[in-house]
């Protein structure tokens, strides 16, 4: 594999192997918050997404101007910036999704993906690879914030889309719409997510770079002491 | 003779009771209560009850094979568990509804945590209040055929009389098993005797209840006098909570002080979800919430060892 990789491999890498929902359980909040429906999923994660390839895009081509020591703040101007523009797009032009996305767009500032990403991959690598990273990191966001808002949309309100599919005689478990619903659906995927890897592992595999939890991206993990990594050697782990 | 000699964990002491038999001596100590209910709401409360136990047996048995471990359906502890989820269900229920709370108690209460002894709170209990969040309108519904209307403790909450003699006989409209305070406390004797239970827990749950509810109901503008205060001691699941589940073994604290402690949370919380919650009942949420706390009583009352601690060092 090249120094850079190609932009095919981060979407790739964003989606399957560090899906951050799934394998590096960031950004929880807007997860566990906003997935009441597959519509508010998909919503948070694209706007999430949109937000996250910019600044991506923007972090990384001014990589060199920005000193060391105030990165974050610089990081968190840029990404507050590209929310406001989408925070007034959505107000504009999707009221219905504004309204009920509600507080969770600001806070997409806060949300630990895209400072995650700027800091470990954004800030010493190129633009292009970046925003496909963006792209690729988001559109994994996407897919998990949506199939985590389908499954609680079906059991707790018998739609999809808000489309009916469940038989009339369906009584919905409204606890699924609720907080705990979020904790059960979040926790059956990953498990579901872990046992595939597993399988795939004792088929010989080499699953290696799929990691639960504790990926290769330690900034994101939490549990940074815990493993041989150092802090941000993402990129020289890919670069070999 | 050669080899290693294996000593097995402690502790050695040889006894007779075994999981399955207290677990037995439970469901016997139930039956009084569950008669109760079949007598008092018809055939259909069988049904249920059976229903019920069927699934928790089921669930457990079918994990465990799947899952390849030991299949623990003999220990009677699923037993204990749909018959104590039965008794919490109105008996106006659909079919499906134990079924659903059956699953939900084994599997992702008991088993997923590790199977018995594991449980970090009462699958019973559990699995009560995931089906009254998900189908309020259903759990709730006490309409049935031998009575309509209101709970008498959603009567007394609503300021109106009721007969305090028919709910210490049982003879109201409420769960299954939680009617009855006389066929209660039978059971409650039974084991106390047999050695199951002591009255740590469920005494200082009930008069710790009775002096926050008291308290909170005279805050509260309400007038409390000795027809009240049965009325609430008598009435809703607080006596069956009391007896059968907050002294389940895994639940609660196994310190001695940590038991007081626990019991008079229970009450207090019991109270406070009775005056001044929007539901006339407060038992099943107190207990969860306490069996949460269990790990932080515990950890505060843990006895000295000798020798450490004390005046000088």
């Amino acid at each position: 594999m090249s120094k850079q990789s190609s932009a095919g491999e981060r979407l790739i890498n964003g989606i399957i192997k560090e899906n951050p929902t799934f394998v590096l359980t960031l950004g929880m909040c807007p997860t566990l918050a906003v997935t009441t429906s597959a519509m508010n999923g998909l919503g948070m994660g694209l706007t999430t997404m949109v937000v996250l390839a910019l600044s991506n895009m923007i972090i990384s081509a001014l990589r060199n101007v920005i000193p060391d020591k105030v990165r974050i703040p610089a990081f968190i101007v840029i990404i507050a910036s590209f929310v406001t523009v989408m925070q007034l797009l959505l107000q504009g032009f999707l009221p219905s999704l504004y309204d009920s996305l509600g507080i969770y767009i600001p806070l997409i500032v806060v949300n630990c993906i895209i400072l995650g990403r700027a800091e470990a991959y954004a800030s010493k690598n190129p633009v292009i690879p970046s925003l496909f990273d963006g792209i690729g990191m988001g559109l994994g966001f996407s897919l998990a914030l949506t199939c985590i808002g389908a499954v609680r949309e079906i059991l707790g309100a018998g739609e999809v889309f808000g489309f009916r599919i469940m038989p009339d005689s369906y009584v919905p478990f409204s606890i699924f719409v609720m907080a705990p619903g979020a904790f059960f659906v979040l926790a059956t995927l990953t498990a579901i997510q872990n046992k595939i890897k597993i399988n795939g592992e004792k088929k010989g595999k080499d699953m290696s770079r799929i990691q639960s939890g504790c990926s290769e991206d330690c900034f994101s993990c939490g549990k940074a002491g815990c493993c041989e990594h150092k802090f941000y050697d993402t990129d020289e782990k890919e670069g070999k | 003779m050669s080899g290693l000699m294996k000593v097995s964990s402690n502790p050695h002491i040889r006894a007779k009771s075994s999981t399955a038999k207290i677990m037995l001596t439970v469901v016997i100590a139930l039956l009084p209560t569950t008669g109760f209910g079949i007598y008092n709401f018809g055939i259909r409360a069988a049904m249920i009850i059976a229903i019920s136990v069927a699934t928790t047996v089921l669930t457990e048995f079918l994990y465990e094979k799947i899952c390849k471990k030991k299949v623990t359906v003999g220990d009677f502890s699923a037993v204990v568990t749909g018959l104590l989820l039965a008794l919490n269900l109105p008996v106006s229920v659909p079919w499906w509804i134990p079924v659903v709370g059956g699953i939900f108690a084994i599997l992702v209460v008991k088993m997923l945590f590790g199977g018995l002894g594991q449980n970090f709170m009462n699958p019973a209990l559990a699995a009560r209040c995931f089906l009254l969040i998900s189908f309020t309108s259903i759990m709730t519904n006490f309409d049935c055929d031998a009575y309509t209307g209101a709970t008498p403790l959603a009567s007394l909450k609503a300021g109106e009389g009721v007969n305090a003699m028919d709910m210490i006989l049982g003879r109201t409209a409420g769960t299954i098993g939680e009617t009855s305070m006389i066929a209660i406390v039978i059971g409650a004797c039974i084991l106390i005797l047999a050695g199951i239970i002591d009255l740590k827990v469920p005494g200082s749950y009930i008069v710790s209840f009775a002096v926050f509810v008291s308290l909170f109901a005279y805050l509260n503008g309400i007038n409390v006098n000795g027809a009240y205060l049965s009325a609430q001691l008598a009435g809703g699941g607080l006596m069956l909570g009391a007896f059968f589940m907050a002294t389940d073994y895994v639940t609660r604290p196994v310190t001695k002080k940590g038991q007081y402690v626990y019991g008079i949370f229970l009450g207090f919380l019991t109270a406070i979800f009775r005056i001044f919650g929007a539901s006339a009942e407060g038992v099943s949420y107190a207990i969860i919430i306490g069996n949460l706390l269990v790990p932080l009583i515990e950890k505060y009352t843990m006895p000295k060892a000798f020798g450490k601690g004390g005046e000088r060092s």
